[in-house]
């Protein structure tokens, strides 16, 4: 059984007013325990929306979202619930930080999960080991800490809370490529040392390429495509269709293939690279 | 709920109320307000009331969303309803609860409160009308307008319509921020909408704090783009669009002095069946 399935949901803005948006329309998808998906999609196409509804903090007009398969939705007690299971990450989450130290920011959540303060202090500790937040920066203002910093510590904030599945909301948005490798590198440690299950919003084809096992592409509020980052990349013509590309490298081997060499599709930069030093060695068209 | 507050934000249009002069809006809303505050009996109150109902069907917006707006003001005016009901001792007593009479509820409290709860909404939905009906800039130049005489006294007449402007730009910005910081808290479980009332309380906190800071930054960054954009005060700009007064502004003008004249008149020479209600309400 899938941990999380989404089975038909809807969601519109602002019904009945001049500013009415339909921000989903009749999505379906299923999340098996232990993956990584991308979700990719221009802005406004309902990312943010979609994830607001996989904690129960939105309720979909239509359409159910099941947990472990049962309706998150049945009362308001579970909808609250789903809140502590589905650990949701905002955009920008370093503009959420209110806590007079680090730690009691990240400490907010298990302490609204009502554990027992030495639980608390060791789910800190904890959270802030995995997203990398030196631990003499705990007892600092997160008012003081850099940018990249602050997101750590605001996503630290979701990480103790420890969901069955961890959302994060375009977690590199608006950070220099230092800070996104080290992003990148704490949501694979996340899953390599706890078996993690993740949903990453994304604009960055590459990133979605590189970390995830799915990819589910959304467009205007429907769901566009979705499969393995092999498949979802092959279909260039689908990608195109909605303004959106493969990434770089992908594009690079493409071109070269078309000059004549011969050169299979690699959606990884590793893989990529591997594939360019090969050509180098052999250096010769076939 | 905060997603329905829609007071401060425009909704473009091309109806009768869009169309009038920003000036002549906000003189007739400030006519309106003041007579309003005038009227005594229901038949004055009435009459005001059907002018801003009126003036809500030519402006063509969903009453339904004005309604939904004014929704979150429903505390407010049952609070001052209740006030009224308590202590206004006037007229017959209805009911006794206690046999000493300490506390009574009379028709005059009774009807005070009704007439209360009409004139709020009356006045509210009248004033929405305002800022849906017109665009941040025509509000600016319009108080700007408005407030020329005091110029020569040497007032930031240009200043304080800008700040105002702002203000007024503000509201649904602000209102849409605290909508997603409330949803970011609640996603780490903050008790903002399960709680009970003490609990809902503490957790404002992990709301107003974030709130204040990005207010700051906000007001930094307009202020910086605005430099960038040699904004000055005062400058001597030419308008984009020159208002002028045309014949809806004086027909509306005109409808509103003749309600006007009418509802004061009867609240202080009241005719045939206003007198029931005169004694109770004064
Ligand atoms: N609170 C809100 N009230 C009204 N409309 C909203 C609200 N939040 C989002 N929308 C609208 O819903 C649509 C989907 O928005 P959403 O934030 O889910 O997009 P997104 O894919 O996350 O975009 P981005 O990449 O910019 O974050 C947009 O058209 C947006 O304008
Ligand atoms: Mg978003």
């Amino acid at each position: 059984m899938p941990i999380l399935e989404v089975r038909n949901i809807s969601f519109g803005y602002g019904l009945h007013t001049p500013f009415a948006v339909q921000a989903i329309d009749n999505v379906s998808f299923s999340i098996e325990k232990g993956e990584c998906v991308s979700v990719i999609g221009h802005t406004g196409s309902g990312k943010s929306t979609l994830m607001q509804m996989l904690n129960g903090l939105l309720k979909p007009d239509r359409g159910q979202v099941l947990l472990n398969g049962k309706d998150i939705n049945e009362t308001k007690k579970t909808a609250a619930a789903a809140r502590f299971r589905v650990g949701l990450c905002f955009q920008y989450p370093e503009y959420q930080l209110f806590g007079e130290t680090c730690a009691a920011d990240i400490g907010f959540g298990p302490k609204n999960m009502g554990l027992a303060p030495d639980e608390i202090r060791a789910r800190v500790q904890k959270a802030a080991a995995i997203v990398g937040l030196p631990s003499e920066k705990l007892e600092a203002s997160p008012f003081d800490l850099s940018g990249g910093q602050k997101r750590r510590c605001a996503i630290a904030g979701v990480i103790a809370m420890e969901p069955e599945i961890l959302i994060l909301d375009e977690p590199t948005a608006g950070l220099d490529p230092v800070g996104r490798e080290e992003i990148l590198d704490m949501i694979r440690r996340c899953r390599a040392e706890q078996g993690a299950t993740i949903m990453i919003v994304t604009h960055s084809m590459e990133i979605a390429a590189s970390i995830s096992d799915r990819i589910l592409v959304l467009n205007k509020g429907k769901l566009h495509l979705s499969g393995t980052p092999q498949e979802v990349f092959a279909d260039t013509q689908k990608l195109h269709e909605i303004g959106l590309d493969v990434p770089s490298y992908t594009r690079i081997l493409r071109a070269l293939r078309d000059k004549g060499f011969d050169l299979p599709d690699a959606y990884t930069l590793p893989d990529a690279a591997k594939l360019l030093c090969r050509l180098l060695k052999e250096g010769g068209r076939t | 709920m905060i997603k329905d507050i829609t007071i401060g934000q425009f909704f473009p249009g091309e109806s009768f109320v869009h169309k009038l002069d920003p000036r002549a809006k906000i003189l007739i809303l400030i006519v309106f307000i003041v007579v309003l505050f005038i009227c005594r009996n229901f038949f004055s109150l009435l009459l005001m009331l059907v002018f801003s109902f009126t003036a809500v069907i030519l402006s063509r917006i969903s009453p339904k969303m004005i309604w939904k707006s004014m929704k979150a003001i429903v505390v407010l005016v049952i609070f001052t309803a209740l006030l009224q009901l308590i202590y206004n001792d006037k007229g017959d007593v209805w009911w006794k609860p206690f046999p000493n009479g300490s506390f009574v509820i009379t028709s005059g409290g009774v009807y005070g409160a009704i007439f209360l709860i009409v004139r709020i909404i009356t006045l509210i939905l009248l004033t929405s009308l305002l800022t849906y009906t017109t665009s941040s800039t025509l509000l600016t130049d319009a108080i700007e307008k408005l407030l020329t005489p005091l110029k020569w006294l040497h007032v930031p007449v240009h200043s304080l319509a800008m700040m105002m402007t702002i203000a007024l730009r503000f509201i649904p910005t602000l209102l849409r921020e605290i909508d997603i910081i409330m949803s970011a808290q609640k996603a780490r479980g903050a008790k903002l909408d399960t709680g009970n009332l003490g609990q809902r309380i503490k957790a404002l906190v992990s709301v107003f704090v974030p709130l204040l800071v990005s207010s700051f930054r906000r007001a930094a960054e307009l202020a910086t783009a605005m430099e960038c954009r040699c904004y000055t005060d005062g400058a001597h700009r030419t308008r984009l669009r020159r208002m002028r007064l045309g014949w809806r502004d004086w027909l509306a003008g005109g409808v509103l002095l003749l309600v006007s004249a009418t509802a004061v008149f009867t609240s202080f020479y009241p005719i045939g069946s206003t007198l029931i209600f005169q004694a109770v309400i004064s």
